[in-house]
């Protein structure tokens, strides 16, 4: 396939691993964090780590979704789902829609998976086209989308809910958990406890934003970071151009998947942002509260917002912005420090033995791109 | 059990539906014949060599790019037979059909079976209809049983498995698993992906009348060729490597797989068949199998190592190793 089989070519491979090992050799250990939840899988699903030399370590970073989205969040999609099998005659059934990897997330008791099999209205969709096809198909009840992810896929949240506004909707409501990835960037390099050289920088996330919002890292923190795509040669080539930054103490940004992302981003992407969306303070599952890290919806679209709409408060739960993953906490789960880069899922006592992908304790092990699941899939220990 | 309440993926083959097995119906059940787990029980009767076996089917939609329910209720439990080694003689088709469900959809499916029997000559000879109050079932599901007579060349099992032996996969995965996919999803993915789905028996008859020293074979259905090769490692002392590079995938499959963020060895197949061969007759095999249109597109895709005991590895096209477990869960559709 044109584009995908020019960057799995296996000599070119062998050529960048080589290059990469001459420019270490001799070093202490060189750290580089890929922040992009898609780059640890694909590090994992080609063997790349068997490639690298062993002074280089490659650490995974908070950039899958799924991972970060907090325990109250997912209970508050469950108290949504029982307040469907609770509901009084006369209010309309309530349809929670959302991307697959959301299904097994733990909340503080239950999971949407648990739920569905319950008797609960859970849906899985591709595309936020989909939830709104529902909402059209059923204007009995009430589409409430999971409206999670980085910059990614927040535009086409916009869109759908510009859609919704356009087709005159009044049953389509997202649930927003948006985050934003350059200040848990600042938030890592702030974190004593993390000794890094380098970022790997998402590379769907840097099509929309470009590679501006980055510089700080480079002049602030003096960190080299390489914007790099998701196969296999672009990864090994970022690494490459990150290691040159390096060994030579330079910091810059860098971009490698420059066939699709660019230093200004996708404007026609930003200015939807801005137009649906404001900056909110936002928890990250295991990291806590991040100012200004989130994405929520302007109050000209509040009819849109479920928050607003369905009055959460009512449903019983308490909804605690500081709350950290107290469930995970107590089991002994220590996704917060894996998502930080600072543990290995081989340290975690739970990894492998109550927390597997069936059995999920931490979200690192539920998505396909979480940590813990890449290592168990992958079989690293 | 550790789960309270049956989940989807105690349907999707992999590990879960492992453990359902092995928890629950093993135990219960308990006999030598089902022990074995085969695809088809093998039973003496008479002085002779019988496999018997039974499939539900509940695909959704009931027509789909390159078959239905109905070919494939025939298709797959031929192939259930066939992969021990058995020629398939005789199918029973039990129907639970929804009430409401138009008249001319059954026919258009019943006459589907029949025709997909016919092309494999065997005949449905026993059956069973329920129709159930509308809700209670999603428009049609399907049960076939089928009973085959072994043939007396084939002697098939794990066991005889040996180090250096090799790993053939009779052509492209994941196209039925896409198929049913894009079709239900309403993907409108072009060009459209077809299904596989097509009995298997005449082509797997050759290869046996062929005297090739064929050591084992299963047909890759639910949980794909990840969780098929995982079935045959596991526990075994051998270890299994296959290729990346090998393995035959239409360019459709994988771009779907690309977007979806699905990994294709774990798609479901229903008319291909894993073959596990001594080294010397690989070759010839994968030959044979090329002749036949259903198995044009077979390579050599690995082979069994004395090392990763109980383990399935991948050599990636870049190089890399990974290991390849059984599938856990159903796969789910990535965000970004």
């Amino acid at each position: 396939m044109k584009y995908i089989d020019e960057f799995r070519n296996g000599t070119v491979a062998a050529g960048i691993s080589k290059k990469i090992a001459s420019l270490v050799e001799g070093h202490d250990r060189i750290t580089v964090m890929e922040v992009c939840g898609s780059h640890t899988m694909s590090i994992y699903r080609y063997g790349l780590k068997n490639l690298l030399p062993k002074n280089l370590r490659l650490l995974s970073g908070p950039g899958c979704p799924v991972c970060v989205t907090s325990t109250s969040y997912i209970d508050t999609a469950i108290a949504m789902v029982q307040k469907t099998n609770s509901r009084s005659v006369s209010e309309k059934e309530v349809l929670v829609t959302t991307f697959g990897d959301m299904m097994k997330v733990p909340g503080s008791s239950s999971s949407l998976e648990k739920e569905r099999a319950k008797g609960a209205a859970v849906a899985v969709v591709y595309s936020t086209l989909d939830a709104l096809r529902l909402a059209e198909k059923h204007p009995d009840k009430q589409i409430v989308f999971l409206a999670i992810g980085f910059e990614t896929t927040a535009p086409t949240i916009a869109a759908s809910i510009i859609e919704a506004e356009r087709r005159r909707l009044k049953n389509y409501f997202v649930l927003t958990a948006h985050k934003v990835m350059p200040p848990v960037m600042q938030a890592l390099l702030k974190d004593r406890d993390l000794d890094l050289d380098g970022f790997l920088c998402p590379a769907h996330v840097s099509t929309i934003i470009g590679s501006r919002p980055y510089e700080f890292i480079a002049q602030e923190f003096h960190i080299p970071c390489v914007i790099a795509g998701f196969e296999p040669l672009d990864i090994l080539l970022g690494i490459y151009m990150l290691i040159e930054q390096i060994v030579k103490k330079e910091a810059s940004v860098k971009i490698q998947y420059s066939r699709v992302a660019r230093e200004d981003g996708n404007q026609k992407a930003l200015s939807l942002l801005e137009r649906v969306f404001e900056p909110c303070d936002v928890e990250w599952r295991g990291l806590g509260l991040i100012p200004k890290s989130g994405l929520k919806l302007r109050g000209v679209y509040a009819t849109y917002d479920a928050l607003s709409v369905f009055r959460i408060s009512d449903f019983g739960f308490r909804i605690n912005p500081e709350i950290r993953n107290p469930k995970s906490e107590i089991n002994g789960c220590i996704c917060g420090d894996i998502l930080r880069g600072i543990k290995m899922p081989s340290e975690c006592k739970l990894f492998k033995k109550v927390c597997n992908p069936e059995h999920p304790v931490g979200a690192c092990m539920v998505s396909n791109e979480g940590t813990c699941a890449a290592w168990y899939k992958y079989g690293e220990t | 059990m550790k789960n309270t309440k049956i989940t989807l993926a105690h349907g999707s083959g992999g590990k879960l539906t492992h453990e359902l097995i092995k928890q629950l119906f093993l135990p219960n059940f308990n006999n030598v014949a089902l022990s074995q787990l085969s695809d088809s029980a093998l039973l003496q009767l008479n002085g002779m060599k019988l496999a018997f076996t039974t499939d539900s089917y509940v695909v959704k939609p009931l027509f789909f790019p390159g078959g239905d329910i109905g070919k494939l209720a025939v298709s797959g439990t031929i192939n259930d037979l066939a992969v021990v080694g058995a020629r398939p003689t005789f199918l029973s088709a039990g129907f639970i059909i929804e009430e409401g469900l138009e008249m001319s959809l059954l026919e258009k499916v019943v006459r589907s079976m029949k025709e997909t029997a016919t092309g494999a000559g065997v005949d449905i000879v026993t059956g069973d209809t329920k129709v159930v109050e509308k809700g209670s079932a999603d428009n049609l599901y399907i049960n076939t049983c089928g009973i085959g007579i072994v043939d007396d060349r084939a002697n098939l099992s794990p066991s005889s498995i040996t180090i250096g032996d090799k790993i053939i996969m009779s052509g492209t995965i994941g196209d039925h698993g896409l198929a049913v996919l894009s079709e239900r999803e309403s993907l409108g993915f072009n060009p459209l992906i077809q299904s596989d789905c097509a009995p298997l028996s005449s082509m797997i008859c050759k290869l046996i009348a062929s005297g090739a020293n064929i050591k084992f074979m299963r047909d890759p259905t639910r949980g794909g060729l990840a969780t098929t090769l995982n079935e045959i490692v596991n526990p075994q002392k051998y270890g299994i490597v296959i290729e990346e590079q090998s393995i035959p995938m239409n360019d459709s499959v994988r771009a779907l797989c690309e977007i979806l963020g699905y990994d294709p060895l774990y798609i479901a197949n229903e008319g291909k068949v894993v073959i596990v061969a001594s080294a010397d007759d690989a070759v010839r095999i994968r030959d044979i199998l090329r002749e036949d249109d259903l198995g044009k597109d077979a390579e050599i895709i690995g082979e069994v190592v004395g090392d990763s005991h109980g383990k399935v590895c991948l050599k990636t096209v870049i190089g890399g190793t990974r290991i390849i477990d059984m599938l856990v869960g159903d796969q789910l559709p990535r965000i970004c």
